[in-house]
């Protein structure tokens, strides 16, 4: 077909956690334009199949951008050349005939590699489950917008609660710190009043647990605002760091100190 | 482990170290380029050496000063440690990296204050060490004349080897003997490498602060829509062009004007 493309792909493939892997040349011909990154990599796939080779691993699930599974680090950039979307929503088109395209598993110690380019996120999990949530008692059921919310507070809580956890902030960092997604987390319930009982103690919480997990610090350079997916801002940063030292310095509850009720 | 202790090993707590000492740097180099104005004085060092006079004898000033080696320690001191545990964080490098679109200062805070402490190290064993602990700085004596307000400059030795400081009047002449450090400055910035080392030290001053000032905010949770862009413009302007610059101005003014 007229239009398509031949590309080199140099891929980092490992077998395991424990191998030690290495970046493998690949030609990909007669791709599409009009194809998804993903759907590139199907194509290769199913070469490599027909050849006996080990199909390359990559994380992917709901393919339109709203579940945060797939990754790449692609030419030096998590998701790719394009901004605030996902590598499911990259198309061959933003690539140009004859082009090498580096592809790679995002880079933390707190991400391990478990396989090529799928890597190993349930820091996260482990984070959102340290506080990411608000304690709801059963009961009658309450009336539709009996909490009075301010618009600009529920749009910035909306704006923060838009985090997919795809841990490209992490992957775009120089510190592997994944201070964005969690002060995303964090924020989307700070800002809203289901999240004030649990406030000071959740902050404390995530942040324990996101140490524990071995992220870096932030350094506020804001690479991982510009990269993230969904346009998440520093200002959640700065909010969760007030919070922080607001609880630390100045509440009473600790972590794990849960006033929610129910308990 | 106390909270507060756990507070402060925390990676928030390490950084608001960071923003806390770096903002009392901040602080200080105002107080620092405002004094040595006393540089551009045509007055043949009274004032500078008066004011270096003062800061050394006034106590409440010297207590201040042992907190600010003190914070650079401590600034210096965490911001290895973080660096190490962030290097930690990346155990295995990317193979491709594109320009990112973070600022080159935000990026290399940590060449830029390497490149201050070795400046500070040399500015500090120049300056401060000698005209404290050693007396390679000589004396000069002011004589000024109240009513015509003449002054008359001469080299002064004192006969006690613990002499310091004296201010006397004596027939409408006031009579001020001091440590000379405007010749000892005059003469370390008549050498061309010295006032090379100052200039590249201040632009690395200049960036450091660029990113550090505003930076500082942010770490301490201190943004809003309202005064953040306040925060950025006083961080660029003042910080990162008007102080450097100043400090810079000092041995340019002094290699190729005096």
């Amino acid at each position: 077909m007229s239009g398509n493309m031949n590309l080199t792909l140099k891929v980092w493939r490992q077998k395991d956690a424990k191998s030690t892997g290495k970046m493998v040349t690949y030609k990909a011909e007669n791709i599409s334009p009009d194809m998804s990154f993903l759907e590139m990599l199907d194509v290769v796939n199913e070469s490599l199949i027909l050849k006996n080779d080990e199909p390359i691993h990559f994380d992917h699930d709901c393919r339109e951008g709203i579940c945060g599974m797939c990754s790449l680090y692609i030419n030096g950039r998590p998701h790719g050349p394009k901004r605030a979307i996902t590598t499911c929503q990259l198309h061959m088109r933003s690539f140009h005939d004859g082009e090498t395209i580096t592809i790679e598993p995002w880079r933390a110690a707190a991400f391990p590699v478990i396989k090529d380019l799928a890597v190993d996120r349930s820091a996260f999990d482990r984070i959102q489950q340290a506080g990411g949530y608000v304690s709801v008692n059963t009961g009658g059921v309450p009336d539709a917008n009996e909490l009075l919310i301010p618009k600009v507070i529920a749009d910035e809580a909306f704006n923060s609660a838009t985090c997919i956890g795809c841990g490209a902030c992490v992957a775009a960092c120089k510190n592997a710190s994944a201070m964005l997604f969690v002060s995303a987390k964090v924020s989307q319930m700070a800002l809203l009043p289901q999240g004030q009982p649990e406030r000071w103690s959740r902050v404390q919480s995530m942040v324990a647990q996101m140490d524990e997990e071995g992220f870096g610090s932030c350094t506020n350079t804001g690479a991982c605002e510009a990269e993230c997916p969904k346009e998440i801002t520093l200002t959640n940063i700065s909010r969760m760091n007030n919070d922080y030292f607001s609880a630390k310095l100045f509440r009473e509850e600790k972590v794990h100190d849960h006033s929610g009720g129910g308990e | 482990m106390s909270e507060i202790k756990q507070t402060f090993n925390s990676s928030l707590g390490k950084k608001l170290i960071m923003a806390l000492t770096g903002l009392f740097l901040c602080t200080f180099i105002i107080v620092h380029l405002g004094g040595n104005l006393f540089l551009f004085k045509n007055d043949q060092g009274y004032g500078f050496n008066v004011y270096a006079n003062f800061l050394t004898h006034f106590p409440p000033i010297e207590v201040v000063a042992y907190l600010l080696y003190l914070a650079i320690l401590v600034h210096a001191l965490y911001a290895l440690i973080l660096t190490i545990n962030n290097r930690k964080s990346r155990p295995v490098a990317y193979a491709a990296q594109t320009k990112s679109p973070a600022s080159w200062s935000s990026k290399n805070m940590g060449l830029l204050g390497s490149i201050l402490f070795l400046f500070l190290v040399i500015h500090m064993g120049d300056f401060w060490y000698k005209y404290k602990f050693t007396d390679t700085v000589g004396f000069k004596e002011y004589r000024t004349n109240v009513l015509t307000n003449e002054r008359i400059v001469n080299d002064f030795k004192p006969a006690d080897p613990t002499f310091e400081h004296s201010s006397t009047t004596e027939n409408d002449v006031e009579i001020v003997r001091v440590k000379d450090l405007h010749t000892k400055v005059a003469s370390s910035f008549s050498q061309l490498w010295y006032v090379i080392v100052y200039v590249i030290a201040m632009g690395a001053l200049s960036f450091h602060l660029l990113h550090g000032f505003q930076s500082a905010f942010q770490t301490l949770g201190w943004t809003h829509r309202k005064y953040t862009p306040i925060v950025k413009f006083i961080g660029k302007w003042f910080f990162a062009i008007i102080i450097p610059l100043g400090f810079a101005l000092m041995p340019i003014v002094y290699y190729f004007f005096k």
